[in-house]
């Protein structure tokens, strides 16, 4: 069910202020945590940009404005946020789809 | 029918006079021949010590070949007009053309007077002229250990820096009591001659050379106070002659001194024959620089397509390019009426300011600036525009801040008839009015203005305007680093060295803005650190670009590639054997790059730690094909080997390459050591390139493949091998230091203020007394480098990321290969459309 929550690994399987791959049902999702690992949040893996499975590597950064932040996709530097998904830079490049976050127990869960 | 113009010589001034009435031709009313006696056409005889140190005799050209015949000029290369007869208007040349002209100019320029001292024939005697000149000084220098320069001018002392950079040890001989007695005034001449001592040449005032001794080839020069000096070779540079030759075999007028004769008009005794540029004597003077004859040519121009125009003499005052030092004067430096100065003089900085001031304080006469001439081009434009000077005079020859000109007058209060180049006859109305239009850098205002492209001597103004006006126009120009740090990377470079800080977070923290940074910082950040501090870069995986976090290249498809260090493209058959094994087992694409050393592509993320392990347990180690660091130092197979080789650079290459590894820097680094001038291993082309010679190594710095290949410049040459590392040691901690980042050697060089010449003090002379510091940073980057993959194959917790997923071990299907010449490549779209296409 869609509002079932899954387990993806422990917060300690993330390195601080980056992204890492889980493989949920099939899908690739990009896990990622700012300041520390006091924030998350997912996005799909595949960066519509190219149709690469390479998010979860990109560098994260401040989202321009509005407090939020964003991820540069490692291969072309587009850049995405990650909390609505949203392309953020020039060019004609699709959203991604985004998946909610919850930490408990150390443990890191996903809705997918 | 067309007016026949004919032009005898196509020096600097031939060609400029062909230039402007070309442009001035609008009804193609005129037929332009000119004769030429060198073997090339027009070059820029004012930067010809540039083809010292590897300038091209093409890349000096005024204008290519082609462009004559498309302006309609009928050119003969290489072939001297011998003989004009005036009565028949006939001019004769020594591969005998006859041609019959309207109107004649003479523009033969001048020849460097070569004193009658005996002996002066002998082998090892050059002058500073044509590129034939250099050709020949250069191919004796070859073999000299010393020279002698005699002549302390202008020119002498160019030739002078010359000498030195050739490797010789180096004298001037001076007759009179000072260097450049023309420009200088005795204080002036005095700190100039400690300034030049301090370089490493000796210089010798008060000396009439009386005789060169030697047998058949100089071997020493007596001078008339019975002293002497034993050198290899000598350089004259004292002073020119006018070529007036076959004018005055035509029977112009010719001054006493030589020189032909003309009017306002630049007319000669023959009122259809005129004379421009060096050969001309106007009101007494012969104009020993570019700026008066491009004026004569376009006077001249002018009037031939019917307007009015005369020549009412011209400016001497001149800058001295080349010897490291600034050396200026200008106007009047011995007044005759009453004046006042103002003077800085301070011997131990080795800087001499004196400015001559009219008796009521209102006027600049002249000036003379010695070790520091920033305020040249504003102080040249205050008397050339007799502008009114500030209550203050002396706030003109202060040192100046960062402010728009130097000294308190801002440029933009300039009238803007104010002559900016007077090469180009450029006013400072013209270059707003460019800059109005949209023009975005120097390099557009010097094509659209020509600007600069003369003697270069405003330079410094005309990016003092555009700075100004760019200012004014409230456009800063800001060359911060991201929106994250009001800083540019030299900022941070400077404060990480300075407080110590050793992690981003920290420096974001202090002295940033925003709680993540970026993808522009964070990479330049973590790049800085490594520099500074060279501690494994993996410690801080969050603020590496994606090649630096997996050590390795990724490619389209999102695999990486691998590459071990091969130092020098040496490799024994078991490493090849190794590296064969390994892209077998783990199903790699093999391929030899472009930097002497194997690439081995498509490898997944997973799989990057075994491959790891085994090349590193065969001796390999991280050849950092992913970091802005050292690639490759190629060589060739050198003196052990070739028949040509005159020294072992395949050992010199693999020593570099050891010894510069895994050091990070604002871009990638590359090298290269030939063992001969055939330069086999392409040195000239790298950020840091070293040829071999008989005597040691030449270095050359700055040059670029990519995308906009650059020749390098030669640094030094003839090095020892110990000298040789110490100058890549400074030259590459001085670019680490000041570079912006992801800016090439190249790039930088280009931006470097003061260019070659001031690297070379920099790295040569220690001129910024920063060696020293630049040795031990460098020293401590040899001394703590470590293999990036062994460090990370020893450490877990670094290990952790190297897998597709988190929460599974299963590859990541949607990577998927092709066969290609027996070997994989990723699929392209439609491949990857259609196994799409079947898995859903
Ligand atoms: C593998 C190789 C091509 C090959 O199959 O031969 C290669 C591959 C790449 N080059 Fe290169 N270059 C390779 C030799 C060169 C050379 C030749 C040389 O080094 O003698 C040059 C010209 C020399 C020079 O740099 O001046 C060269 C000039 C560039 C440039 C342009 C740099 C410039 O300053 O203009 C780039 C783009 C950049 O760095 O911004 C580039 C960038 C790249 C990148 C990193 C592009 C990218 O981001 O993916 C490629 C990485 C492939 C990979 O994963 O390994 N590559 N590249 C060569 C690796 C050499 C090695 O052993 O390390
Ligand atoms: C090393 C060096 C550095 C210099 N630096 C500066 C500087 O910083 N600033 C500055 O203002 N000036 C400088 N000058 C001086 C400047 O180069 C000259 O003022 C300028 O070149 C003069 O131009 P011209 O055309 O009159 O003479 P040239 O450039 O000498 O040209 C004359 C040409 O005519 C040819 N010729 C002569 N007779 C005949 C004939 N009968 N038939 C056919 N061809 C003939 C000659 O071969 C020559 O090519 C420098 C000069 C030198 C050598
Ligand atoms: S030339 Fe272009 S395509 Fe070829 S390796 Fe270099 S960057 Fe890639
Ligand atoms: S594939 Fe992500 S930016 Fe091109």
């Amino acid at each position: 069910m869609s509002n079932e929550w899954i387990p993806v690994g422990k917060t300690s399987d993330f390195t601080a202020d980056l992204g890492g791959c889980v493989k949920v049902k099939d899908e690739q999702i990009a896990v990622y945590n700012v300041k520390e690992k006091t924030e998350w949040y997912a996005v799909q893996n595949l960066c519509p940009h190219d149709n690469r499975m390479v998010l979860s590597r990109g560098i994260l950064g401040d989202c321009d404005g509005d407090g939020g932040f964003k991820v540069a996709c490692p291969l072309h530097k587009h850049n995405f946020n990650i909390k609505t998904g949203e392309h953020i830079s020039e060019g004609d490049v699709c959203d991604l789809k985004t998946y909610p976050v919850k930490i408990e127990d150390d443990t890191v869960y996903l809705q997918v | 029918m067309k007016t026949k113009i004919i032009v005898i010589g196509n020096g600097m001034v031939g060609y400029k006079f062909c230039e402007r009435l070309a442009e001035k031709d609008i009804d193609n009313q005129f037929q332009i021949t000119a004769f030429c006696e060198e073997p090339r056409p027009a070059y820029d005889r004012v930067q010809l010590s540039k083809y010292f140190s590897g300038t091209t005799a093409d890349e000096l050209l005024l204008a290519q070949i082609d462009w004559y015949a498309e302006n309609g000029i009928e050119l003969h290369i290489g072939d001297k007009a011998h003989k004009v007869d005036l009565a028949s208007k006939t001019v004769y040349s020594e591969q005998g053309r006859k041609l019959s002209y309207d109107k004649l100019i003479f523009a033969t320029g001048s020849a460097p007077f070569v004193p009658p001292v005996p002996g002066i024939e002998k082998d090892g005697v050059f002058v500073y002229r044509t590129i034939e000149d250099l050709d020949d000084t250069i191919a004796y220098g070859k073999k000299a250990k010393s020279c002698a320069i005699i002549g302390g001018g202008l020119l002498g002392l160019e030739a002078a820096k010359a000498a030195q950079d050739m490797g010789a040890e180096t004298h001037v001989v001076e007759f009179a009591p000072r260097l450049m007695p023309r420009q200088l005034d005795e204080v002036g001449g005095e700190i100039l001659k400690d300034i030049i001592e301090s370089r490493g040449i000796k210089v010798h005032l008060n000396k009439a050379t009386k005789n060169i001794a030697g047998d058949g080839k100089v071997e020493k020069m007596e001078f008339a106070d019975t002293s002497s000096l034993d050198v290899d070779m000598i350089v004259v540079s004292a002073g020119i002659r006018p070529r007036d030759e076959v004018a005055k075999e035509a029977g112009l007028e010719i001054g006493e001194r030589g020189g032909i004769l003309v009017n306002d008009n630049l007319q000669t005794s023959d009122p259809d024959v005129y004379a421009i540029g060096e050969c001309a004597l106007y009101n007494k003077m012969i104009y020993g620089l570019v700026a008066p004859g491009y004026q004569m040519a376009d006077v001249v121009a002018e009037q031939l397509v019917g307007r009015s125009a005369s020549f009412t003499g011209a400016d001497m005052s001149t800058k001295l390019k080349l010897i490291g030092t600034d050396v200026a004067s200008f106007g009047d430096i011995e007044p005759k009426i009453p004046h006042k100065n103002i003077t800085i003089n301070d011997p131990v900085a080795g800087i001499y300011k004196n400015l001559f001031i009219s008796e009521n304080g209102e006027k600049l006469l002249g000036g003379i600036l010695v070790g520091d001439a920033d305020a040249y081009g504003t102080l040249l434009q205050m008397y050339q525009n007799d502008m009114k000077l500030p209550a203050e005079p002396i706030q003109l020859i202060l040192p100046s801040g960062d402010g728009v000109v130097a000294s308190g007058t801002n440029i933009l209060d300039f009238p803007d008839t104010a002559q900016i180049c007077s090469c180009e006859n450029v006013t400072k109305g013209d270059i707003c009015q460019v800059i109005d239009d949209g023009a975005q850098s120097i390099s557009d205002i010097k094509s659209a203005t020509k600007a600069c492209t003369g003697c270069g001597g405003c330079t410094q103004l005309v990016t003092d305007l555009f700075k100004a006006k760019l200012k004014e126009a409230g456009i800063e120009v800001n060359n911060n680093v991201c929106e994250h740090f009001d800083m540019t990377r030299q900022d941070m470079y400077q404060t990480i060295r300075a407080t110590g800080i050793q992690t981003y977070n920290e420096f974001l923290g202090r002295h940033g803005k925003g709680t993540e940074g970026c993808e522009t910082c964070k990479p330049a950040v973590a790049s800085i650190l490594a520099s500074t501090w060279n501690k494994p870069i993996l410690e801080q995986p969050h603020i590496l670009d994606t090649n630096d976090a997996f050590l390795a290249n990724i490619q389209k498809d999102g695999t990486y590639s691998v590459i071990p260090r091969v130092p020098g493209g040496e490799i024994t058959p078991d490493q090849i054997i190794v590296i064969g094994q390994v892209a077998k087992k783990y199903n790699l694409y093999s391929k030899i790059t472009g930097g002497q050393r194997i690439d081995l592509l498509g490898a997944k993320l997973g799989d990057l730690p075994d491959i790891w392990r085994e090349l590193i347990a065969a001796g390999f180690e991280s050849g950092h094909a992913y970091a802005k660091s050292l690639r490759t130092i190629k060589s060739c197979v050198g003196s052990t080997w070739c028949r040509f080789g005159v020294q072992d650079s395949t050992s010199l290459a693999i020593k570099l390459e050891l010894r510069y590894r895994g050091i990070r820097s604002p871009h990638k680094l590359k090298s290269a050591v030939s063992g001969c001038t055939r330069e086999c291993a392409e040195a000239q082309s790298k950020d840091f390139g070293i040829i071999a010679t008989e005597k040691g190594w030449n270095l050359y710095v700055c040059g670029n493949g990519g995308i906009k290949p650059r020749h390098a410049d030669l640094l030094a040459s003839d090095l020892d091998e110990a000298t040789l590392i110490k100058y890549i040691d400074i030259f590459l901690m001085y670019y680490i230091k000041t570079a912006d980042k992801l800016m090439r050697t190249s790039t930088w060089m280009d931006q470097l203020e003061g260019g070659l010449d001031h690297l070379k003090e920099v790295v040569i002379n220690n001129s910024l007394g920063i060696n020293e510091e630049l040795e031990e940073q460098m020293a401590h980057l040899v001394n703590t480098y470590e293999c990036e993959w062994q460090n990370t194959l020893a450490d877990p917790e670094k290990l952790k990321r190297f897998n597709h997923f988190v929460n599974t071990d299963d590859d990541d299907e949607t990577v998927v290969f092709a066969q290609q010449r027996t070997q994989i490549r990723p699929v392209d779209d439609s491949e990857r459309a259609q196994s799409n296409a079947i898995k859903s």
